[in-house]
């Protein structure tokens, strides 16, 4: 995986980008338990294969967005912009 | 392979290895089969770059890592193999105020733990490394070092030849080729292993896999705070002797020492991306060779002999996760992230230790896998080898 399609910039080198880690549903503040907080900041699926993981653009368009990656091949299936929907 | 064993251990790099030797050796438990999917030391025990040091940050981490010091002295008479273990000497490089701060704190917290280290200024590196380029041409100029000269290198496959050849003596089973595909259960206990060579009945498994580990915990149902990214590794062409010491500077993310052979053994940084790919990349090439550079502008000719990569099991602290697991039988040494090669004895003796008592012995017991749930970390980021 030398070049990360941003879906604002385009194909750019991967130094360009800062990895943010596997999409996880985020807990919400008055409804979940501390055991779910615990497990959203600790624990992670860390798959072999194809994963949704977060990339951040800090020398393009500073935006964050959504990459499907296979985590054993480094081939990129797609990767879009994140909406609100991808936080759960 | 036989389809009953007291204790199946997955994973046959040094800690696998080591448990199995130990849990042979000092508690009489040979009824014992190690699992390894290729060949012994094909993981990140044969691509380590060999250091072996205990100058931690956290007193839990000093006194942990000590005792694996001290096992490695005695190793090479223990197995009778010569393990090659240089004692030449550690030098972790400070380049700005903050990491003078940090030297000075696990100075004393080592000395505290009756470890030899200590913060030296730039004549005495000048002394013990006189190649390093100490002037103020280098954008960070180096400020001090932390120096441990109970520091040193080994030779990593005879560490795991001679950890797998005392167990095979003493009675245990080393399969290789022999990939797990699954973990029976029986209610909330393990009850066997299955393998691409058949099924194993045992009420004890080991996870003892490193990169790999999330995937074997997932067999068994035990989700990790793990996230598995490689880490690369290349040496030089062989040189003639002239670093004796080990130099690590965290700043400029590398680390190198000199082989018996004279070759520039060097490393860096994890990746900064979760991956479980064994290739190894250019960008990490460039930055090692730009960073030694600036360590050491004379080796500007040198030539890269080759490059590799291996897979590290990263957890949030910094610091491994052994002992039990929810599930009955099933038990875990993983989390070794940069630093498993030179735990390899302590582990192994001690989750052997583990095993044969089923309790948690005192040393390991700050690293058990509830850490996590009840905020006990042993953070120890400041003393990894290099800024990850």
């Amino acid at each position: 995986m030398i070049l990360l399609p941003c879906p604002n910039c385009g194909s750019r080198n991967l130094n360009e980008f800062r990895y943010g880690g596997e999409v996880h549903r985020r807990p919400q503040k008055d409804e979940d338990s501390t055991a779910e907080w615990i497990q959203y900041i600790y624990i992670r699926d860390n798959k072999s294969g194809f994963q949704r993981e977060w990339w951040y653009h800090r020398e393009g368009c500073r935006r964050w967005f959504i990459v499907e990656r296979d985590t054993k091949t480094q081939v990129v299936r797609t990767s879009y912009p994140w909406t609100s929907v991808d936080q759960a | 392979m036989r389809d009953h064993y007291d204790v199946v251990i997955v994973g046959g790099g040094v800690h696998g290895l080591a448990a199995a030797y130990y849990l042979a050796k000092d508690h009489g438990i040979r009824d014992v089969a190690v699992l390894e999917k290729n060949y012994i030391g094909s993981g990140g025990s044969g691509r380590n770059t060999t250091i072996i040091r205990s100058n931690y940050l956290t007193p839990e981490g000093v006194r942990f890592y000590d005792e694996s010091v001290h096992l490695y002295e005695k190793l090479s008479w223990d197995l009778n193999f010569n393990l090659m273990f240089s004692q030449r000497g550690h030098l972790t490089l400070a380049h700005s105020d903050s990491a003078v701060r940090t030297m000075r704190w696990r100075a004393e917290v080592n000395q505290i733990q009756g470890v030899d280290s200590r913060l030296i200024w730039p004549p005495e590196i000048a002394r013990l490394c006189p190649l390093l380029d100490l002037s103020d041409r280098p954008r960070y100029p180096i400020m001090a070092a932390l120096y441990h000269p109970p520091g040193g290198i080994i030779r990593h496959d005879a560490v795991v030849w001679g950890y797998a050849s005392g167990a095979d003596r003493l009675g245990v089973n080393i399969h290789q080729m022999t990939e797990v595909t699954g973990i029976d259960m029986q209610g909330s206990r393990v009850s066997g292993v299955r393998t691409n060579r058949g099924t194993i009945k045992t009420g004890c498994v080991l996870n003892a896999t490193a990169g790999w580990c999330t995937l074997i915990s997932d067999m068994a149902g035990v989700k990790l705070p793990v996230t598995t990214h490689p880490l690369q590794a290349c040496v030089t062409e062989a040189l003639k002797p002239f670093l004796d010491v080990i130099v690590v500077s965290g700043s400029l993310h590398v680390y190198v020492s000199q082989s018996d052979r004279g070759e520039l053994v060097m490393g860096a940084a994890v990746d900064p991306y979760q991956s479980y790919s064994l290739k190894s990349t250019l960008d990490f090439l460039e930055s090692t060779a730009h960073h030694m550079l600036e360590l050491f502008p004379s080796l500007e000719d040198v030539k890269i002999l080759r490059q590799w990569a291996g897979i590290c099991d990263m957890t949030p602290d910094y610091s491994p996760i052994m002992g039990f697991t929810p599930v009955g039988g099933f038990l875990l040494d993983v989390g070794w992230g940069t630093y498993g090669f030179k735990a390899g004895p302590v582990s192994g003796k001690r989750m052997a230790e583990l095993i044969a008592t089923n309790k948690t012995p005192v040393l390991i017991a700050p690293f058990s896998l509830n850490r996590f749930q009840e905020g006990n970390m042993v953070g120890e980021k400041g003393a990894a080898s290099v800024g990850h």
